[in-house]
């Protein structure tokens, strides 16, 4: 008895427990997936820190005056400032709701044809190429919406002017068009639409395909097919793509920086050349602010951060959410 | 015996539609010739939309004689779809092939070799180059692949191997960071860092803000990447004996390595050509400067920013030929991305 129990090996505790490498691997894992967290509540606190003074001053006026004015004595000290952002706020919207507008039906008929009119050879390559064309950096497109661009609107805005001037929208001088709102959402649209075409043509792709060949052995031709059965399916993921778009569009400095006259009144007349963006607005009077002025610069922003991220917070609930409408 | 049948294609075109097909293209083809010669419409875009115009015509009418309403929508709808693809592609080639005209003009052998200290945008093509460009951009570029890779790695680690508490959090924030306009990461760090701190503009501290761009690119793609490595790798790993750390750093992340350089790569694409934080923060030097923490740092976007906002008709061709630099690197990268991706597919 007393030999074979000393042959039995002690029982071994089991437990879960990781070991310490795996704790402190977890750690430093877990520490780094935090840093978003980290990074963006950062930004909001440290522009909000900055830019709390201003807001204080201006209260609710910061977002509903237009006039962006600072005047100081000799000394360097602010004797009185007005700092507001509504028509930067306008300018954005304007700006983006035009891409937007421009952007979402091209981009959809675009994934339409990638994936069920386009040959597959053909297919691969304009992926590739509409994949790289959203890498292009944002100073190229600017640079030829200002050169390339505008020239050709110009020319387009003189015939319009000329046999169409008629119409009250069509008064104007086509050099006040050149570098109007309109404009500068046609060069954001160009930005947008292959973030707007990926995201529709993945979930275009993932249209049932029992149900796709249902359609067409119910004799439905192409387009009826895709109008019963991919359009439902994607409507809600083409919603996401066109916010994501959006809050890439609103957020954009360089491109419309180029393009856009710059004016601190409220205009809502897309083809006037007047406008601006928040984002424009920083580089604009970055440059020769006092400390006073840079303050408001955060507080813009400050607003500016909010706004896209609000977008991009909807597009993102919506692309997630996808996928289980459709008949 | 039994006849086993040939398989067929009935779905196919007969040769017979097929040449209808292309008489009424060709046919379009003349009618829209005619009509721009004929009438006071002129130039290329009146050829290119009387063309699409046309042709939807030709088409349903052709369709709708030989197989009702139905059909003849149908071809309408076909020509206004690949009139969507054709305005797509259209700007990506007029941008290609602005910038490469244009800029060729500027291209020459010093470019490489000399920096703008000795001279202004607007001097002759053949004074000044782009070396402080070229390094400036490297050196950002270095510095915030240094910064942002760790933490985007780990980031996509924690989504993928961990899937701890914070899993679906941390997800939803990476896709609102890569939504942050490159102004707003400028000005944070301008509040945060530049200010309060070292009160002078560094290369260094643009690539902070480029690092902030460029960790969610490179985060999403690890995580897809990452997600591709197959479960038993890791299973394996586990069944070896291997705690979670071995097995994460020996088994799957070697596996993930080409993933993880595309990740890299298309996070170098992503803010390579990134102008605004840069135009707030490193303050642009002409020279070439080896030292990112102190003193003004030029770079590729200032350098075309500043020849493009100077004016001159030299100084424009100097912005293109910077571009065509700018958008060869961008090129190259993503041709690089695409070959280690398609390579690792046919590997599998």
């Amino acid at each position: 008895m007393s030999q074979t129990a000393g042959l039995i090996p002690a029982p071994r505790e089991l437990t879960t427990e990781p070991r310490k490498s795996d704790k402190v691997f977890r750690g430093v894992v877990t520490a780094g997936g935090l840093s978003s967290l980290l990074i963006l509540g950062l930004i909001a606190i440290f522009l909000g820190y900055r830019g709390f003074e201003v807001l204080r001053e201006e209260g609710l006026g910061f977002i509903t005056n237009s006039d962006w004015s600072i005047t100081t004595d000799e000394a360097g000290n602010v004797t009185d400032s007005n700092f507001g952002l509504a028509a930067m706020l306008v300018g954005t919207i304007l700006c983006s709701l035009v891409a937007v507008v421009i952007a979402v039906p091209i981009s959809v008929l675009t994934a339409i044809f990638l994936n069920f009119y386009c040959p597959q050879w053909m297919k691969k390559f304009l992926v590739a190429i509409i994949d790289m064309m959203a890498a292009f950096p944002s100073i190229l497109f600017g640079i030829w919406g200002f050169l390339v661009l505008m020239p050709s609107v110009e020319y387009w805005a003189k015939l319009i002017h000329k046999y169409l001037g008629f119409i009250p929208l069509f008064e104007l001088k086509p050099y006040i068009v050149t570098r109007s709102p309109f404009v500068a959402g046609v060069v954001l649209a160009i930005m947008i639409i292959p973030i707007i075409t990926s995201v529709s043509r993945e979930i275009f792709a993932q249209a049932p395909l029992d149900r796709i060949q249902a359609a067409y052995a119910l004799g439905a031709t192409r387009w009826a097919m895709i109008k019963a059965v991919v359009i439902p399916y994607g409507r809600s993921g083409v919603i996401g793509g066109a916010m994501l778009g959006l809050g890439r569009a609103m957020g954009e400095t360089v491109a419309v920086f180029t393009v856009l006259n710059i004016v601190f009144q409220v205009n809502w007349h897309v083809l006037l050349g007047a406008g601006g963006n928040v984002a424009s607005l920083i580089i604009l009077k970055f440059g020769d602010a006092s400390p006073y002025e840079i303050k408001a610069l955060m507080a813009a922003g400050l607003i500016l951060f909010l706004l896209t991220l609000v977008v991009n917070a909807a597009a993102n609930f919506i692309v997630k959410n996808t996928g289980k409408s459709g008949r | 015996m039994s006849q086993i049948p040939q398989p067929g294609k009935p779905w196919a075109l007969t040769p017979q539609a097929r040449i209808k097909e292309v008489v009424l293209f060709l046919g379009t083809l003349l009618l829209t010739v005619a009509l721009v010669q004929f009438t006071p419409l002129k130039g290329k875009l009146a050829y290119f939309f009387s063309f699409f115009i046309l042709y939807a015509t030709v088409t349903a009418v052709a369709q709708y004689l030989a197989r009702g309403k139905a059909a003849a929508k149908d071809a309408i709808i076909k020509t206004v779809v690949v009139l969507g693809a054709v305005v797509t592609v259209l700007p990506i080639l007029s941008i290609i092939v602005t910038v490469v005209s244009k800029g060729a003009a500027g291209i020459h052998f010093g470019l490489f070799t000399t920096d703008m200290s000795m001279a202004t945008p607007t001097d002759p093509l053949s004074n000044g180059g782009l070396l402080h460009a070229i390094t400036g951009t490297l050196t950002l570029v270095t510095i915030s692949l240094v910064l942002s890779v760790p933490i985007g790695i780990l980031t996509a680690l924690y989504l993928t191997e961990i899937k701890g508490r914070f899993m679906g959090p941390i997800r939803f924030l990476v896709q609102a960071m890569s939504g942050v306009p490159s102004i707003v990461a400028g000005l944070f760090i301008l509040s945060a860092v530049l200010y309060p701190i070292t009160k002078s503009y560094s290369g260094f501290m643009g690539a902070l803000a480029l690092t902030i761009l460029m960790i969610p690119t490179i985060t999403r793609t690890s995580e897809e990447v990452l997600l591709l490595i197959p479960n038993d790798l890791r299973e394996a790993g586990v069944a070896l004996g291997g705690t979670q750390w071995r097995t994460v750093a020996m088994i799957v992340l070697p596996a993930a390595r080409s993933g993880l350089v595309t990740a890299m790569i298309l996070g170098v694409a992503r803010i390579a050509g990134e102008t605004a934080p840069i135009l707030l923060l490193t303050g642009g030097g002409d020279k070439v400067n080896p030292n990112p923490f102190s003193g003004s740092l030029g770079s590729l976007p200032y350098y075309i920013w500043k020849s493009f906002n100077a004016g001159s008709p030299e100084a424009i061709t100097r912005a293109w030929a910077g571009l065509l630099v700018l958008l060869l690197v961008v090129l190259i990268l993503f041709t690089l991305a695409r070959l280690l991706t398609t390579r690792k597919m046919k590997a599998r």
